[in-house]
């Protein structure tokens, strides 16, 4: 067996129950499948998603067993809120990618002085990996709408996953309604181009 | 034809191939897109049934009728529906029938960790557990064979991650399956004492053809490897197993109830050592351990939460990753911005009242800043509960207490307490939630809202004529969003001596338009905190230049344009913004 059919990439994504991650997930799988890879992927619904804390899992290779991303091994973190980065930061491999969200969701208990939201998450992050740092919110209200935040997010992911234009059309076709498509297409693009706020 | 298919979905699909012809569920995570996907197929009659014992017994009757037919639920939902489960193992079945249910390791939306491995032993009915997707859908078209073959129900045993992680899946045509039509057979049907002895019987002699049958099912598989260690596992924990030790040999078992003795002592025989990775209790260990055979199991892998590759690792000491988790502020699930049962629970909070509570999104008002509930115990506990305690306590205690439960639960099992409380001269002071839905799960319908799984219009059975029809002489409808009609409201029925029923009725806020969001005049705001108190996700504090301490901002984002946090502010710094956006 070669050593390229024995390579997992694991690709956690992560953010804030109601922020769009299973849809951006689901496309992610679409593609994922259409250019042949095996593929498995792992969320969890009902109670997490009310506002709490989300991650999905998704792995793909030759051939994957578990559906889970062990601490450690995931090549990228596609994080939908800053917080939420750090909370799972720890998936990350060494020297892994994170793009992450300049969004910050303060929790109830940080809304009720309970606790603080973390200053430094920024360093914590680029003492880790490497940072995108990425406004996801304004490139959407440039698109005229806040919904399209998940898909400008897996455009910037697309970027380093280099399946060609047609996969992602498709795997966005799939999963989305007919009537959303062209606003999904041109935020997938605008995801695609966008520069990161922490680089020139 | 390959796709990628969730475990649920699977199952969805595999029914339908299988020729079902009819399917009824309870939704409740991680089961819930079973039936959502079902819905799908117009060839199979799919209902939301009101609570799952109700479900079971209507797949049961359908399977009378000589039709093939699956009901699907929740951990949790199985003990609801164990009396049926139980006496359906004597009776058996015409047409097949399938029991799907879903455990709910790590409890990610439950109430408990209960292993439901342990129902396939109580109650004498054979268990499959799929691996993956692909398995769950062979597995649901397998189980109806083995149904019909030994004349028994059959338990479909998933895992919140078979149920919600996707993977490849070959899709089959559907086969369609004739229903055989209804004959009347009492000595099956009907179990009288005398019947049952006999019933009885035959369920023992089925126990053992079944476990002969266990050892030649196809996916109950040796895959063999280095023989220093021999895993025996299955389910999700196979898996895991084959990412961790990816070198031993393995025993996969997929028919789990009853257990292929032969096939497990031949394996156990050839390898130096066993181990026994499963997910839960110690179920294949103790079956195993009684054969005499030699393994290591739970001395080593935990009982309580969740398994992963992680877990296993840490259990056998094998290389750990020197990384830990960095701190970071808890987040749990909160009540969504303009969702209907804030109010509600603000006032309960502000009065200062005990409340028994129960199960749905309203669950959430336990916890701060709202710390509006006391208890949570099951289904309908709310009721029963409060019923107790009135009745311990007396009514001084009941005058300064609520039972409060959502529309949908009232349907699932609150009635039947409701009734009683009524009958039994209880004080009690239920409070209904009701936003139209079953939103906990994802927004089915149930009678309250008159729609039918497949969206039709069905007939509305509003929670006030129940209540009247029970006997309840004090029942109102309140608009939630109105503070202080909510306050009043609740005043009147606690100082109302017997039962009282307050229907709060307003849409969940997930199902309407979000309105014109309101903004604080930082002018106004006296940083009196009042509007946090509600415990809304949209409202936080900011410090502004000129301001010593700090103010309440809005999220216009979030803002879904209630109006609650307006109406308990002091200082009228509150607004609805005036411009349009
Ligand atoms: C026996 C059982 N079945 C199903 C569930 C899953 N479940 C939890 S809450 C809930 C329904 C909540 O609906 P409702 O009472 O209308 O409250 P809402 O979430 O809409 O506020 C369900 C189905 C459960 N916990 N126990």
């Amino acid at each position: 067996m070669s050593k390229d059919q024995n390579k997992v990439t694991n690709i956690v994504i992560c953010g804030v129950g109601g922020q769009g991650i299973i849809l951006a997930s689901n496309v992610l799988c679409s593609a994922v499948f259409n250019r042949g890879f095996d593929i498995k992927k792992s969320e969890v619904h009902g109670m997490a998603q009310r506002g709490g804390s989300v991650i999905t899992h998704v792995r793909f290779g030759h051939k994957i067993h578990s559906p889970l991303i062990e601490e450690g091994t995931a090549y990228y973190i596609l994080a939908f809120e800053k917080l939420e980065a750090l909370r799972y930061l720890h998936y990350l491999k060494k020297n892994g990618k994170i793009i992450v969200n300049d969004r910050k969701i303060p929790p109830m208990s940080v809304l009720t002085g309970q606790t603080k939201y973390p200053e430094d998450i920024l360093s914590k992050l680029n003492d880790r990996g490497k940072v995108y740092l990425i406004d996801a919110e304004k490139k959407a209200n440039e698109l005229g709408n806040e919904r399209t935040v998940n898909i400008i997010l897996l455009g910037v992911l697309a970027r380093f996953l280099k399946f060609d234009p047609d996969t992602w059309d498709k795997a966005l076709r799939e999963n989305i309604k007919e009537k959303y498509i062209d606003l999904n297409l041109k935020a997938f693009n605008a995801g695609l181009k966008l520069k990161s706020e922490n680089q020139s | 034809m390959k796709t990628i298919l969730s475990g649920n979905e699977a199952v969805a699909r595999g029914a339908w191939e299988a020729g079902c012809k009819v399917a009824a569920a309870y939704p409740g995570t991680p089961s819930t897109e079973i039936l959502e996907n079902i819905i799908l197929y117009p060839e199979i009659y799919a209902e939301w049934s009101i609570n799952e014992k109700v479900a079971l017994e209507v797949a049961a009757g359908a399977s009378f009728a000589g039709c093939r037919s699956l009901v699907a639920m929740k951990h949790v939902g199985l003990n609801v529906a164990a009396d049926p489960l139980f006496t359906m193992a004597y009776s058996g079945v015409t047409g097949g029938f399938v029991i799907v249910n879903a455990d709910d390791p790590g409890m990610w939306s439950s109430q408990n960790e209960q292993d439901n491995r342990h129902y396939a032993r109580h109650a004498k009915i054979p268990m499959l557990e799929p691996s993956d997707s692909q398995e769950a859908r062979i597995f649901v078209k397998l189980g109806f064979e083995i149904s019909e073959q030994f004349d028994t129900p059959v338990l479909l045993r998933l895992t919140t991650r078979i149920c919600h992680s996707t993977c490849l899946v070959d899709l089959d045509d559907r086969i369609e399956h004739q229903i055989s039509g209804y004959t009347k057979n009492i000595k099956k049907r009907l179990v009288l004492p005398a019947h049952a002895r006999l019933l009885h019987i035959a369920v023992e002699e089925r126990m053992k053809k079944l476990a002969e049958y266990s050892e030649k099912f196809l996916y109950n598989q040796i895959e063999w490897g280095q023989k220093k260690l021999g895993i025996i596992t299955s389910g999700i924990s196979y898996q895991y197993a084959k990412e961790v030790f990816p070198k031993a040999s393995f025993l996969k078992l997929a028919f789990t109830y009853p257990l292929p003795e032969k096939l497990i002592r031949e394996f156990s025989r050839q390898v130096r050592n066993v181990i026994i990775i499963e997910e839960g209790d110690p179920i294949l260990e103790t079956e195993i351990k009684a054969m005499g055979i030699k393994a290591t199991g739970k001395a080593r892998i935990p009982v309580c939460g969740e398994l992963t590759p992680k877990v296993i690792k840490e259990s056998f000491n094998i290389k750990k990753l020197d990384i830990n988790p960095e701190p970071a502020p808890v987040r749990p699930p909160v009540l969504c911005p303009g969702c209907p049962h804030r109010g509600v629970f603000y006032i309960i909070n502000k009065l200062n009242l005990v409340a028994t509570g129960d199960i749905g999104c309203y669950t959430l008002s336990a916890l701060p800043p709202l710390n509006a509930m006391d208890t949570c115990i099951c289904m309908g506990a709310s009721i029963t509960n409060a019923h107790g305690l009135d009745k311990a306590l007396g009514k001084e205690f009941s005058n300064k207490m609520v039972a409060v439960l959502g529309d949908s639960t009232f349907f699932h099992s609150g009635i039947t307490g409701l009734v009683n409380a009524v009958y039994n001269k209880g004080n009690l002071n239920l409070i209904i939630v009701d936003n139209y839905t079953t939103a906990m799960t994802g927004h089915q319908p149930h009678p309250g809202t008159g729609k039918l799984a497949h969206g039709e219009t069905g007939k509305r059975i509003p929670p006030e004529d129940i209540a009247r029809g029970c006997g309840v002489e004090f029942v109102k409808t309140v608009n939630p969003d109105d503070l202080e009609e909510t306050e009043n409201t609740i005043k009147e029925a606690l100082e109302f001596d017997g039962v009282t029923v307050l229907v709060f009725r307003r849409p969940c806020a997930l199902l309407l338009k979000r309105k014109i969001p309101y903004y604080v005049d930082s002018e106004n705001c006296k940083s009196c905190n009042i509007c946090m108190r509600i415990g809304c996700p949209a409202i936080s504090l900011t410090s502004i230049p000129g301001k010593e301490k700090e103010i309440a901002v809005i999220d216009a984002d979030l803002c879904f344009g209630c109006g609650l946090c307006a109406q308990v502010c002091t200082c009228e710094a509150i607004k609805l913004r005036d411009i349009v956006r």
